[in-house]
Parts: structure tokens; C-alpha cells; sequence
């Protein structure tokens, strides 16, 4: 009895999963491109994954309404991974055997993305990361490239900017996420070499709600000429506030894990002054006429906040420049052979995205340098471009 | 009756439906969904006996699930031991600790025992978070191939038939203690605590032992998992994950054994059937889960066995 009912569910659900790539395809006329893609649109990184989908949507159907890709029409065949990396990993596996996608486009945060490049490798198939860890192109992986800026290029970008204002004795502060310390051990790395040196090095806990202890051991600490920050969400807020409580003056510095409306509006008037990196698309209005990503990132802009009504993020750029790297590159190799395409990708040279101007190579499969990032200043309760 | 008693035609239709399988799954990713199914299911059979003979409810067992992953991870990635070692390493280690807190858990009743066990859970769940150092944190760890003496499995294929051979000698071990002196002891249990001890029955010993054997079971199947997918996060031991594994068993049908079975392979399929829905995907998982609970109490497997039995008398 109960053998046959399973028997029974096996015939009932098998053909309907071979119906489900079927249903997808909606554009006849020639063989289409087929971009697969896998975005956290539910669940704990929803906030990144949603306005990914939304930018792939809206852009698939520009390149259709254009013609498509060396005349064949783009086909998007999008899975919800639920912010989960064993759906992820199996969203991969389907589009790679059963829907034979030619490009992966995806991967909203990191643990997705890692749980899927052992899979991405084996098959052979062009994959861009829409995930920030600098581990996914560090080592090189042959077919693995990503378009979000990594922790280190923000760290860099940082220090330029200290070193610029004459401030080489850092202090730090890091909370306990993967972002976080990601960003400590950049800035550990990095500040030998570009000649600052980490005078306090301290870390809190996930969920504190007040990190003045931290901080007043910072203020005590002798010849702190600067206060970095190495954090992510709401915890940026907090810091903000308690440095203004307890008067620490030295300039305050976050990263872009700050850079969202919502770390000025937690820390009431305390962010004033500070600084972090951020993509041009954040200040898109302030950027002077000549930067090369202004034109880009106001059209990218003002389509965005005019099909959906929200304003723009940073994460959306990740997935436009994604989803147009492929669209050169397969331009580029006339056809849709992994190979070439995964080649071209490599070729990628002054492409100009949301995220910055991307230059790949055999050696860096990301393409972006610290000219990606601006650097702003809060003020006023906004951002303001530092010339 | 005799060789055709139920369990035994159950076992045999599994062992029928898994031969027969392969020759009707058409690529690496039916069988990816197969092989999911297969450990889900490991852990349900698991589970059930805790939930559905025990009486007993946990909320932490994806908590479980992940240390007996993480023990594989850490162990053969870190430390190079060999794979069947980090398994049974992380079986026995779970074993203890879950013998530990049994004790104290188990006395709990009712929402306070579902409290204490989701308790156990997060917390386990945020040392694997917490201890970057060693686990590599919320963005996770990979996990080397599953090494046994100089052969490795590495397609869908062959992973296919480890996971299916495990999975039959789950079952059958789950339905030889349901039915030796054991089981029956622990139905007791379910029944009625008071009369079970007055009726002689160790109650502590036997819940205790379940828990234990259901937790080791979860460790074994987290070791699996990490191995086959190469990769894991401490989402693995996540308090939604531990929902997921009671949904299972409590959708399949509590005190069925095939219906875990069934209830893993629904809650795993169900997912890449539905992305057909796009947008509505969530909505409708809710509401084939409600639908069951409402219309099929007892869940699915025993109320189909009940329907059958009513339309042939």
C-alpha cells in the first residue's frame, strides 16, 4: 500500500519537475540566450537579494526590447534561494543540468555563493557573484568572477584617505559577522604596507547595544589620530552615537556597510562628520559631469525608481553590472560557447557599471580599484561628496 | 500473514522504489533532489521515533544536524583526519553531549520540554556563528571530499547509493526498536507516563535513550550532508532548520516511520515544484502545509493508510 503510494508520488511529481524549466521559456523566435540567476529574494538577506531580481527583471527586458544578444532573445530563469546555501546549491544543479543555462548571474551573499563555485567549476559555467567576500576571487577561480566591491578595496580606499589628511595611527573597532571580520583582518593586512599603523584593535559582540567601553579604551589609548569602524547594520548606528557621548573628536570613519539612510537616521545627529566609502551611485546628483560613472548610474537610477516606485540601492547595481558584463562579453564571442564567453569576461576592459569602471584580467577576476568608491561625509543628514 | 507483514512490504516497496529510481531520474540534479531527500529523511526516521513513539518534542535537532556536520567539517578540513573517523567522532560526541542534557531536558514536560530543546539549539547555533576562528563563521566553511582510503564519490550517482543503502538501514533499525521491548516500552511513554512507570517501564531511561539515538542519527546525517555538498553554514544548525525536520515528520504522520519518508521527500521536492509559482511560492507552500494539518490530522501517510482501510472493509 504504501510502497505504491510512493510509487505513485514518484509518477505524480517527477513530470511535473521536468515541466517546470519548460514553463519559463516565453519568448519563441530563435534559440535564447539562457542566463540562470539564484538571489535571495526571501529570507534573513532579502533587503539585497529583491532589488537584484527587480534590476535583472527590468534590464532582461530591455536587452529583449533591443533585440537581444547577437540577435537571439535573453531568457531569465530566476530561482529564490531563501537566503540558504543548500537551496542555492541545488538551484545551481538545476540550472546547470536540467534548465542548461549559459551563464550564471547570482549569488546575493557570500555563504551562498561559496556553497555553489565547487559545483560552478565542475560544470564549466561562466558564474558572476553578486557577493561582496573578497574569498571568491581570492584565489582566482577559472570561471568564478564577481562585481560587488570586497572589504579590502573599502579599507584601502579608507587609509588613501587618511593618509591624505596626515593620519597614520588608526584605532579599530569591529563587531563579530563575517563582514566585520573580514574588514579587520584587510585593515590588519593592508596597514603595514600602505605605512599606518593600528595603535587599538578592539571587537564586540553580536547584539551589544552599547560599545562606550571599547570605545572609552580607544580614547585612552595614547596617539589615536583616527577611529575606524568595522562594522555592518545596526551596530553603526550605535557606535556613531556612543562616540559623540563620550566625546571621542578624532575623525570617525565607517565603511560601506554604513552606507544606507538608515545609519544616519539611527544615530540621531551623531553620524554628522562621519566618513565612509560608497558606490557613485549613492550621490549620483553630486557627481561632477565628467565622472565616468554618471551617466551611467543616473539612467541606471532613474529607471529603477520609475518602474518601481522605491529608491535605488547599491545591491541592484551589483546585479545590472553583472548581467551587461555578460551581455558584452557574449557579444564580444559572437555566440554563447562557455569557453569563449568565460574568456571574454576575462577581457572585460573599461566596462562602465553601477559599481565603477571594471578592468579584469587572468589575475583579477573582480576589475575594480579604489576609484569605484567615492568618499562622502555625512552631513546635514545626508550624504555629501568629498571632492 | 507471515514474511508479508506491513513493515516488511514497506521496507520492500522502499528498497523497490529506490531500485527503480535511477532508471527515471533523467540528470545530476533529480538526483541532487533525491539524494536531499534521502538525508532529510535519515534524520526524520530520527526524529520520529523521539516524536512520534517518545512522545517527546524537539526543536533543536537541526542543532544536532549541524555539529555532526561541523565535527566533519572541522575534523577532516582542519585537522586532516579521515573522514569515517570525523563522523564517528562527531556521532559519539553528540551522543554524549546529547546524553548530558537529556537528563535535565527531558524531565520538562509539554511546551517547557519544546522550549528547552529550542533553547539547546540556538545555542548551538550561535557557537558555530560565534567562533569564527574555527568554523569560519555566518559565511561558512567548505568541506573536503569524502576520502575512504584513497576512493572518493564524486557523482550524484554514486552519492545516490550511499545515501539510499543508509537510509534503508535507518529504516529497518527504526522499525526493528519500534517493535522489540524498547518500542513498546516507549509507546507506553507516549500513552501515559504515570501508567508506563507504575506498569514497571524505566520512563527516564527510555527517553533518554531515544533522544539519544534520534540526536545521533541527526549527527550522522550532518556528516553525510557536509560531505556530499561541500560546503555548509551554520544555517544547517539553524532553529528554522529544526522546524523544517518536525514539520516533516509531523506532515508525514507522527508514528510512521514511511510516513517521515514521505513527509522529508514532500518538504524537500516541494520547494522545486513550486518555483513554477514565482512570487506566490511561499503562499503556496503555506497553504498545502495548512491544508494537510487541517484535512489530515494525523498526517498524510496515516490518514491514507485510515482512508484505504474505510473504502475496503
Amino acid at each position: 500500500m504504501i510502497g505504491r503510494m510512493l510509487v505513485r508520488l514518484g509518477r505524480a511529481v517527477l513530470p511535473a519537475l521536468m515541466l517546470c524549466g519548460a514553463t519559463t521559456a516565453t519568448l519563441q523566435a530563435a534559440e535564447p540566450v539562457k542566463i540562470g540567476s539564484f538571489l535571495a529574494v526571501t529570507g534573513g538577506a532579502s533587503f539585497l537579494g529583491d532589488p537584484e531580481k527587480k534590476t535583472l527583471e527590468m534590464y532582461v527586458d530591455a536587452i529583449n526590447a533591443d533585440g537581444g544578444i547577437n540577435g537571439q532573445p535573453v531568457e531569465l530563469i530566476l530561482y529564490d534561494s531563501g537566503t540558504s546555501a543548500k537551496q542555492a546549491l541545488t538551484f545551481v544543479k538545476r540550472l546547470i543540468e536540467q534548465d542548461e543555462v549559459d551563464v550564471i548571474v547570482g549569488g546575493t551573499t557570500s555563504g551562498e555563493t561559496m556553497a555553489v563555485i565547487r559545483e560552478v567549476e565542475k560544470a564549466g559555467v561562466p558564474f558572476i557573484s553578486l557577493a561582496g567576500a573578497g574569498v571568491i576571487i581570492d584565489p582566482v577561480k577559472k570561471w568564478v568572477f564577481k562585481t560587488p566591491h570586497t572589504d579590502r578595496l573599502a579599507v584601502q580606499k579608507i587609509f588613501d584617505d587618511m593618509k591624505a589628511r596626515g593620519l597614520t595611527q588608526v584605532a579599530l573597532l569591529s563587531g563579530s559577522g563575517g563582514f566585520d571580520k573580514s574588514c579587520r583582518k584587510n585593515a590588519q593586512e593592508l596597514a603595514p604596507e600602505m605605512g599606518m599603523t593600528i595603535v587599538a584593535d578592539e571587537s564586540h559582540g553580536k547584539g551589544d547595544t552599547d560599545m562606550t567601553p571599547q570605545l572609552t579604551k580607544i580614547k585612552n589609548t595614547d596617539g589615536v589620530q583616527a577611529f575606524l569602524y568595522c562594522g555592518f547594520g545596526a551596530p553603526t548606528s550605535i557606535v556613531a552615537k556612543n562616540v559623540s557621548q563620550i566625546g571621542l573628536t578624532v575623525p570617525h570613519y565607517q565603511t560601506q556597510g554604513s552606507a544606507s539612510m538608515k545609519f544616519i537616521q539611527g544615530a540621531d545627529g551623531a553620524a554628522e562628520g562621519a566618513r565612509l566609502p560608497v558606490a557613485a551611485l549613492l550621490v549620483v546628483d553630486q557627481l561632477p559631469d565628467d565622472h565616468p560613472q554618471k551617466q551611467v548610474a543616473t539612467a541606471y537610477r532613474d529607471a529603477y525608481e520609475k518602474k518601481y516606485g522605491e529608491s535605488v540601492s547599491a545591491f541592484g547595481g551589483h546585479a545590472y553590472d553583472g548581467l551587461y558584463i555578460v551581455a558584452q562579453a557574449m557579444e564580444r564571442a559572437g555566440g554563447t560557447d562557455k569557453e569563449t564567453v568565460r574568456t571574454e569576461i576575462e577581457n572585460t576592459k573599461n566596462f562602465i557599471g553601477a559599481d565603477g569602471v571594471f578592468n579584469m584580467s587572468a589575475t583579477d577576476h573582480l576589475g575594480l580599484d579604489t576609484r569605484s568608491f567615492v568618499m562622502v561625509e555625512v552631513k546635514d543628514g545626508n550624504w555629501k561628496l568629498l571632492q | 500473514m507471515g514474511f508479508w507483514q506491513p513493515r516488511r512490504a514497506g521496507i520492500l516497496a522502499l528498497a523497490a522504489v529506490i531500485a527503480v529510481l535511477p532508471a527515471v531520474l533523467p540528470n545530476a540534479f533529480y538526483y541532487d533532489v533525491v539524494i536531499l531527500v534521502g538525508i532529510n529523511a535519515i534524520v526524520c526516521v530520527g526524529l520520529n521515533l523521539l516524536i512520534g513513539y517518545g512522545g517527546q518534542i524537539s526543536l533543536g535537532h537541526a542543532g544536532f544536524f549541524g555539529l555532526g556536520a561541523y565535527f566533519s567539517a572541522v575534523l577532516t578540513g582542519t585537522y586532516d583526519w579521515p573522514p569515517l573517523a570525523a563522523l564517528a567522532t562527531g556521532a559519539v560526541s553528540v551522543g554524549v553531549l546529547s546524553f548530558i542534557v537529556a537528563r535535565p531536558i527531558l524531565k520538562l514536560k509539554g511546551h517547557y520540554l519544546a522550549m528547552g530543546t529550542l533553547g539547546m539549539g540556538i545555542i548551538i547555533s550561535i557557537a558555530l556563528n560565534q567562533e569564527v576562528d574555527i568554523t569560519g563563521g555566518p559565511d561558512g566553511m567548505p568541506v573536503p571530499a569524502f576520502a575512504i582510503a584513497g576512493w572518493e564519490p564524486s557523482s550524484e550517482q554514486t552519492w545516490y547509493w550511499i545515501v539510499a543503502a543508509l537510509l534503508m538501514i535507518s529504516v529497518w533499525l527504526a522499525l526493528n526498536l519500534i517493535d522489540s521491548p524498547v518500542g513498546r516500552a516507549l509507546r507506553s511513554v507516549h500513552g501515559s507516563e504515570v501508567a508506563a512507570s507504575v506498569a514497571g517501564v524505566d520512563v527516564t531511561r527510555y527517553k533518554i535513550l531515544i533522544f539519544v539515538v534520534s540526536a545521533v542519527m541527526a549527527s550522522f546525517a550532518g556528516s553525510l550532508y557536509a560531505h556530499y555538498t561541500g560546503f555548509i553554514t551554520p544555517d544547517e544548525a539553524s532553529f528554522f532548520h529544526s522546524i523544517e525536520f518536525v514539520t516533516m515528520v509531523v506532515l508525514g504522520g507522527m508514528a510512521s516511520t514511511f510516513g517521515s519518508l514521505v513527509g522529508a521527500a514532500i518538504l524537500t521536492i516541494l520547494p522545486q515544484l513550486l518555483t513554477v509559482l514565482h512570487d506566490f511560492e511561499m503562499l503556496a507552500f503555506g497553504a498545502i502545509l495548512m491544508g494537510t494539518m487541517i484535512f489530515m490530522r494525523k498526517g498524510l501517510v496515516p490518514s491514507l493508510v485510515d482512508l484505504a482501510k474505510r473504502a475496503r472493509p
